[in-house]
């Protein structure tokens, strides 16, 4: 399941991160700000008509992403980890 | 003027301060060093660098440096890459910092720990600062620092960036410091290389492990919902209030700017005038005392004028930027840019320049996109500049006649009103070309904006940024001006006009012979000669057209009410189609020279500024060439 997908204001847990081959460097900016394996996010509020940009928590921060970024990240439920 | 390198106490001890953004790190710079601060550029690039002096209790001095805030060690952004190069001793003008205070945010230790490990591997002395430990603590956060530190093998201190001895901790550390022998502090290699830094992708899964094992052993492996921003942002991101919030309070913000700073540009008008006044009285008549008044004096007023709206603007920005809710606003705005291919980012750049182009192109820099930056930069002076307001404010009260429409909107209103709107407009269409015509592989741009917690602003930190935001336009811009005005007044005054002459003196002059030729060139769009000299010295700042066209007519430049004595000459003598291309002309005009020289710093080249000055050359020429020529089909020729 990718972070577009997931119900509001539930827990998962990111299990990766796939950036899109034109722009492999957005992989690494979305893990220096907390998309890392095993961390905790949530999904908080979507914009008009579920479309981004979303804002999503992870870990303790908070972040604005647009939906084609949320897209990147595959997360798994809370409880299966 | 050169601003390259500051080295005023370059013998002490070098202190980096290097942390995530919105750790409180500049809260916490400002507790350490006060008002002893000096702001200027790190040498070769933009990037804003702030140094300042703490005093030990020794009497010993030490140098401390607010690092660009960075979320890794791996630069992505300019900001970024300045953190990088200066930790590893690769700034030009610097040397190496002799220890390295890594902050973290309480509330997000998770992250911050990642940058503290990312550090350790530099091989500089570090220590690590808990920052907002009184939040944490009200949040029901227990932070065992004794164990962190153990964790780190660093020692571990506390700070509270809001209360004035929040920093007291840290000072009673440096002081107690044996500053010659650091080792001690120095846990990594220290043969730090850029290819060290860059391996930092190998690095950020086992730093993540490594994290996860630290915070579960310290039992701090659970989130802390964050409740008061949650209801908070439950209304101020609301989809329906949200964005009428944001409408309300920019409307609040632009009455403020434009009401409250007429009393203190008044003030400063008459001053100038009066300081004018002594020298003429003072000075006996000749080119010296015309330098003195019309070139330096008039060019310096033209800067310090717009000082009152700046200060009133960048008040209510940082208050906002303080609190947290302007990258708020960037988010609720996310949407609107992006469907002209810009982010939510160009925001806060766009919307310092309604003040004045210079500080929004300056602001330009928080923005990574390197292709978002270049167009933000392209149409921020697009985004009408309160220097077109004199002009604006001539011509609507000579043309356009004071009547009620509806409802109580004024006509006169309603046409500035889409004066600012078709700036508005005209920059979204340029933004929505540019991202048609550029290449797919640079559309890609992040949002990826981390949206605070709130806060409630501190005045301290507010008056310290406010200072230095004055400081800065009015150093960087201030001598430009200053230097444009000098030659525009040269070229306005010589040659003298010939005996027996019966024009105005500046027909004669450089100024007179370009604008006759241009006169040629703008005849199509329905300016008369007249007009096309005033629009050189107009060049230099765009409020100055309404005092030239003042001595074209032969007014004496120095009376106090140039434009009151020009509305009878001029609504007699223009139609208002050439009133009306005027106006159109004065929404896209090519922006005056002191923009062009700051776009010329910020972006590092000519390249951006002649692109910029020709585009908007030929939109303004095109729309008043439209606006002249239906004018006249409607027979208001």
């Amino acid at each position: 399941m990718n972070l577009d997908q997931v119900d509001l204001g539930s827990l998962y847990r990111v299990s990766e991160v796939n950036a899109p081959k034109g722009a492999p460097q957005i992989k690494g900016q979305l893990e220096d700000i907390g998309f890392l394996p095993g961390e905790q996010v949530a999904v908080l509020r979507k914009g008009l008509l579920g479309k981004g940009p979303y804002m999503v928590r992870v870990g303790a921060s908070t972040f604005a992403l647009r939906q084609s970024e949320a897209r990147m990240i595959v997360v798994e439920s809370y409880t299966n980890v | 003027m050169s601003e390259s390198k500051v080295h005023f106490f370059s013998s002490e001890p070098l202190v980096a301060l290097l942390g995530n953004p919105n750790c409180g790190k500049t809260a916490l710079f400002n507790l350490l060093t006060g008002s002893r601060q000096k702001v200027a550029n790190y040498s070769g690039v933009t990037v804003e660098r702030k140094e300042g002096r703490l005093t030990l209790e020794s009497g010993k001095n030490i140098r401390i440096l607010d690092l660009p805030g960075a979320y890794s060690l791996y630069p992505r952004s300019l900001d970024e890459r300045v953190t990088c190069n200066v930790l590893l001793g690769r700034a030009e003008g610097e040397k190496r910092p002799d220890l390295v205070i890594c902050v973290l945010s309480a509330m997000n230790l998770r992250r911050n720990l990642r940058l503290v490990l990312a550090a350790k591997r530099l091989g500089l002395p570090c220590i690590v600062v808990l920052n907002m430990l009184d939040i944490a603590k009200r949040q029901g956060l227990q932070i065992d620092t004794a164990a962190l530190s153990n964790e780190l093998g660093l020692p571990v201190l506390t700070s509270i960036g809001i209360q004035s001895d929040g920093a007291n901790e840290i000072k009673q550390f440096l002081s107690a410091l044996d500053w010659r022998n650091l080792n001690a502090l120095r846990t990594g290699t220290s043969d730090a290389t850029l290819e060290n830094v860059a391996s930092h992708i190998a690095h950020a899964e086992s730093d993540n492990v490594q994290v996860q094992r630290i915070l579960q052993n310290l039992k701090l492996d659970q989130i802390i919902p964050d409740h008061l921003s949650d209801r908070l942002d439950a209304v101020l991101l609301h989809p329906f209030f949200g964005p009428v919030i944001l409408v309300a309070l920019l409307f609040c913000i632009f009455q403020a700017v434009f009401s409250w700073a007429t009393v203190p540009m008044d003030l400063i008008k008459s001053a100038i005038e009066y300081l004018g006044g002594q020298i003429v009285e003072v000075l006996p008549g000749g080119w010296l005392r015309s330098l003195i008044v019309n070139g330096i004096l008039a060019g310096l007023g033209g800067v310090v004028i717009f000082l009152p709206q700046i200060l009133i603007l960048f008040f209510f920005i940082l208050l906002l930027e303080e609190s947290g809710y302007l990258p708020r606003a960037a988010y609720l705005l996310d949407r609107v840019m992006g469907s002209v291919g810009l982010s939510g980012r160009s925001f806060i750049p766009l919307l310092s320049s309604f003040a004045c182009a210079i500080p929004g192109i300056m602001a330009t820099r928080s923005i990574s996109n390197a292709r978002d930056r270049m167009v933000t930069i392209l149409i921020a002076p697009m985004m009408t500049c309160s220097a077109r307001l004199p002009v604006y404010a001539l011509l609507i009260s000579a043309f356009i006649p004071e009547q009620k429409l509806w409802a109580g909107i004024d006509l006169q209103g309603l046409v500035l009103f889409l004066l600012y709107l078709a700036g508005i407009l005209g920059a979204m269409a340029v933004a929505w070309i540019l991202q048609r015509i550029t290449s797919e592989q640079f559309r890609m741009n992040a949002l990826m904006m981390e949206l605070p917690s709130y806060h409630l602003p501190r005045l301290g930190n507010l008056a310290i940024s406010l200072w230095q935001r004055a400081e800065i336009f009015l150093r960087r811009v201030g001598g430009i001006i200053l230097l444009m005005t000098v030659g525009l007044w040269a070229l306005s005054s010589f040659p003298f006009p010939p005996e027996g002459a019966t024009g105005s003196p500046i027909q004669y002059s450089f100024a007179g012979m370009l604008g006759q030729a241009l006169a040629h060139v703008f005849s199509p769009i329905g300016f008369n000669w007249q007009i096309s000299i005033a629009l050189v010295p107009g060049m230099a700042a765009r409020e100055v057209v309404v005092s030239s066209l003042a001595t074209v007519y032969a007014l004496s430049s120095s009376s106090v009410d140039a434009a009151d004595a020009l509305i009878p000459l001029i609504s007699s003598g223009w139609s208002l189609a050439t009133a009306l291309s005027l106006l159109a002309w004065f929404v896209f005009a090519p922006q005056c020279l002191s923009t062009i020289a700051a776009v010329k710093r910020e972006t590092g080249g000519w390249k951006i500024p002649v692109i910029m000055l020709s585009y908007l050359f030929c939109l303004a020429y095109i729309a008043s060439f439209i606006t002249y020529h239906i004018a006249s089909a409607l027979g208001l020729g």
